[in-house]
């Protein structure tokens, strides 16, 4: 099935048929539900609608309560209602012991991994929204008490729930929407894309499934602080303008999203609020073993260097950027305000 | 399937009851007990598990069915650590828990925060509680009201194309103002959820003039959104109502309103009579703003606890979590939060949740904005409790959008406020050994870290969330939560368990669950 598009070469027959949607919640916090909210330009019903989605049933947005949602899960499961896409929020649950008990379905009795399991084998495509249900994420942090894990992936070990050769109905291997949250138009994008039959396993996902439209991107570009990282003037303490690769934990120059490109909530994103990027689209960002903002470096070299630059070159290219850092930079780097603005243009009298 | 007829389980999966079952004891042969749930528009999963006999509510109990573990994935990390933790317990609470974990941390090394973060930070948590009360009542609260069940009101036809779920009108209006809305946060925190922004020392993103500007706008916008959709009145006139008859007034004026809508449907389905909770609120005071005169002089909502009509003092050692119905080992005496532990059993006998039982002085109390402006003082939500001093449906929704129309100016009032050449950020160390309390009012109530340190690392973390006080289970003594008080003496109908009813007392209290359990 490698190369297929979702839907096989039926998907553009199928014509303008809407495509059911079913999202569901579990070991999670709901983050990437409410970052959804936050979608403008088209704001979330409105990119639903364009895309052709039918939402079945959404824990925050739906009317259906109690006995019309389960009956609407044993329709779906029994073949009665069609399922397209079947979205899951939070990581799947199966702990004490592997029972599944650390989330029983409301209502059901019923380990809700078990009901995730049934779904998955009937839904066109699955899709992991977010860190937790694609490779488990916090919800699996330290000694992960919970027992929690991704749906096609357990850290990043192929596997999880669902196993590494599951494939959806439609030929898709489990579509990891990683992120932490998610932003809202990595969703509906994808999305749109599986609903137009668009979406390539071999041109579209990355290595561990990604959507690559946003994962062929480092969180590093566009990062305003490109100019302090380029010579290397670092910011020491929370609020300061400087880099925070050095000192403060910043895993941008690693991390796989298009975050300082794309805005979040009107033009912000990790960096632009201050403070660093925790790498949250990547397996395992959850336990760092070092603290989440203090940049773990061996004889004074952070240990995390971009992932593709030879190492020697690096550090040999920083200490040459150090000498050569301006005054300017140098100063702003350790203040909150710019004191030194840039003078590059200006005649000298 | 038969509505009635669902099988309740506990953790154990074990079967508890079906809908069918005659006697449940206390002899009465025409008890039974039924399962309403999994409950949506609510934050996370809820179940409820009720006993009926006679058409009500003779008993309820309030299952929380996830546990994650955040306080043992904490244990041994740096403590610093915990504010990329917590945010992530709750994707609708994620700033409170930011907030809360600050104060902590600043507690635990005795740092004061800068002015400007300070002011910057409370920005950020009035954003995230403002919206979260804005998408209660629209997206939450509000398409009950669309239930076919209330088909043939004389308003349903109306209502039904303001709020039904997804399509309805006036959702179309809220999610453009709401994301522009969280402009704010993006502006001063990066995102929302889940920002690292706010640090023991204030936040990391300095404001420049031109950016307060910015703020001003966006928040004139919002409250042009406020004033011509929710209320269609200056969010003055609303903040500045003092009682019931003062609210009937301003519900015939201003009829176009949303508020006004919703004022006019509890009327007539007689909300102000369904869902009494507990006659104690409890608030640990809202917004610490510098030069604020209103509240408790520190806060800009008191901080106290509201009993028999009068507002005491609130003792923070007189907090104590019980775990005597929780799957929650170590099964003794009420413990305070900084001698807690959170380690699941989920086998034990008795228990039927994953939520501790938080007691005040071993009292249950409400939390949320009804809790806050009663302990505030703010007139009409004191008027809105019954003779027994006790909330309704009506009050908590009432109290909620109260406090929109006090909070959206005195953001106004901070915005002037920020001073942009001043320092955004202290700094500090931790000390080796240390224990901090960070005690902070989120959207939906009263939310709680209590941190120890020990050789750098962290020994003990415990979260008391508000929705840990507002569904939790009953405690040693037999006491119901607030919501299982709610939820006693409701008229239900044959079909109890979907009954909208019972949405309307549960969602009355915005729960979060996943903060709850978290």
């Amino acid at each position: 099935m490698t190369g297929h598009v979702a839907h096989g070469g039926a998907g553009k027959a199928a014509g303008n048929r809407p495509r059911t949607l079913l999202w569901l919640q579990s070991g999670g916090c709901g983050g990437c539900s409410m970052s959804l909210l936050n979608a403008e330009h088209p704001t979330l019903f409105e990119a639903l609608r364009m895309a052709g989605i039918e939402l079945l049933w959404h824990p925050s947005l739906s009317e259906r309560s109690g006995g019309d949602f389960i009956a609407l899960l044993e329709d779906i499961v029994a073949g009665r209602q069609r399922l397209d896409i079947l979205c899951l929020e939070g990581s799947v649950m199966c702990g004490p012991n592997g029972t599944g008990r650390f989330h029983m379905l409301a209502g059901t009795g019923r380990p809700m991994r078990d009901w995730i399991a049934d779904l998955a084998q009937v839904a066109g495509t699955v899709v992991a929204v977010g860190s937790c249900a694609a490779f488990g994420g916090m919800t699996a942090a330290g000694c992960n008490p919970g027992e929690a894990c991704g749906l096609q992936y357990d850290g990043n070990r192929r596997g999880g729930l669902l196993g590494e050769d599951f494939r959806a109905r439609d030929g898709l291997p489990v579509v990891n929407i990683a992120g932490c949250p998610t932003h809202p138009d990595w969703v509906l994008q994808t999305l749109a894309l599986l609903a137009a039959d668009e979406l390539a396993e071999q041109r579209d996902l990355d290595e561990l499934a990604r959507p690559r439209f946003y994962t062929d991107h480092l969180v590093h570009h566009g990062c305003p602080r490109n100019e302090y990282y380029e010579f290397k003037a670092s910011a020491e303490r929370p609020g300061e303008l400087g880099c925070m690769m050095e000192h403060m934990g910043c895993l941008g120059t690693q991390a796989r999203a298009d975050c300082n490109i794309r805005p979040w909530n009107g033009g912000g994103s990790c960096l632009k609020g201050g403070h660093a990027c925790i790498n949250c689209t990547a397996p395992g960002f959850e336990t760092p073993a070092h603290p989440f903002q203090q940049t773990p470096k061996i004889a004074g070299i952070p240990v995390g260097l971009p992932s593709d630059m030879p190492k020697a070159w690096f550090v040999a290219l920083a200490s040459l950027a150090k000498a050569a850092t301006p005054e300017r930079l140098r100063r702003n780097a350790t203040s909150e305000q710019v004191r030194v603005p840039p003078t590059g243009g200006r005649k000298t009298p | 399937m038969n509505r009635q007829g669902r099988i309740a389980a506990g953790a154990g999966g074990q079967e508890l009851a079906t809908g069918a079952v005659g006697a449940t004891g206390e002899g009465s042969a025409s008890a039974r007990r039924i399962v309403a749930g999994p409950f949506n528009r609510v934050e996370g999963d809820v179940e409820v598990v009720l006993e009926i006999a006679d058409g009500r509510v003779r008993q309820a109990r309030v299952h929380a069915p996830l546990f994650r573990g955040f306080e043992l994935m904490l244990h041994g990390r740096d403590p610093r650590d915990a504010l990329a933790y917590v945010p992530r317990i709750c994707g609708i609470c994620s700033v409170s828990q930011s907030m809360a974990a600050a104060a902590a941390l600043a507690d635990a090394m005795n740092l004061r925060p800068a002015a400007n973060g300070r002011i910057a930070a409370n920005l950020v948590l009035a954003c995230e509680n403002v919206a979260d009360h804005i998408t209660h009542f629209y997206l939450f609260f509000m398409p009950d009201f669309a239930s076919k069940q209330y088909a043939g009101r004389g308003w349903h036809e109306e209502v039904c194309a303001r709020f039904v779920a997804q399509s309805g009108a006036a959702a179309q209006e809220v999610l453009p103002a709401r994301a522009q809305w969280m402009h704010i946060t993006g502006l001063l925190a990066g995102k929302w959820p889940h920002t690292l922004a706010i640090q023991p020392g204030g936040t990391t993103r300095p404001v420049s003039a031109a950016e307060k500007m910015r703020l001003r706008q966006i928040i004139k916008r919002f409250r042009q959104f406020l004033e011509q959709v929710l209320f269609a009145a200056p969010l003055e006139e609303v903040a500045a109502l003092q009682d019931v008859q003062a609210l009937e007034h301003f519900v015939q004026r201003h009829a176009d309103g949303d508020f006004a809508r919703f004022v006019q449907l509890a009327d007539d389905l007689a909300l102000h009579e369904v869902g009494r909770g507990p006659a104690r609120f409890m608030s640990f005071g809202a917004h610490e703003a510098p030069g604020e005169a209103h509240g408790d002089g520190a806060h800009l909502f008191a901080r106290g606890v509201f009993a028999n009509g009068v507002v005491q003092p609130l003792d923070e050692q007189a907090i104590a979590e019980d775990a005597s119905h929780a799957w929650l080992g170590a099964d003794r005496a009420a413990t305070h939060p900084f001698d807690g532990a959170t380690l699941p059993e989920a086998d034990k006998a008795g228990a039927y949740t994953w939520s501790k039982a938080p007691r005040l002085n071993g009292e249950v109390v409400e939390v949320g904005a009804l809790a806050r402006q009663v302990v505030d003082g703010q007139p009409l939500a004191c008027a809105l409790l019954d003779d027994a001093g006790r909330g309704s449906v009506l009050a908590r929704v009432v109290a909620r959008l109260l406090e929109v129309a006090r909070i959206v100016p005195a953001m106004e009032r901070w915005v002037a406020a920020l001073a942009p050449d001043g320092g955004f950020c202290t700094h500090g160390e931790m000390p080796q050994e240390a224990r901090g309390a960070g005690l902070v009012e989120a959207a939906r109530g009263s939310l709680g870290h209590w941190l120890v340190v020990r050789n750098g690392r962290i020994l003990n973390y415990q979260i008391v969330a508000p929705t840990t006080w507002n569904f939790s289970p009953r405690d040693a003594a037999g006491r119901p939560g607030a919501l299982e008080q709610a939820l006693e003496g409701l008229a239900v109908d044959d079909a109890a368990a979907d009954d909208v009813r019972i949405q309307h007392v549960v969602r009355s209290f915005d729960p979060c669950m996943v903060c709850t359990v978290h």
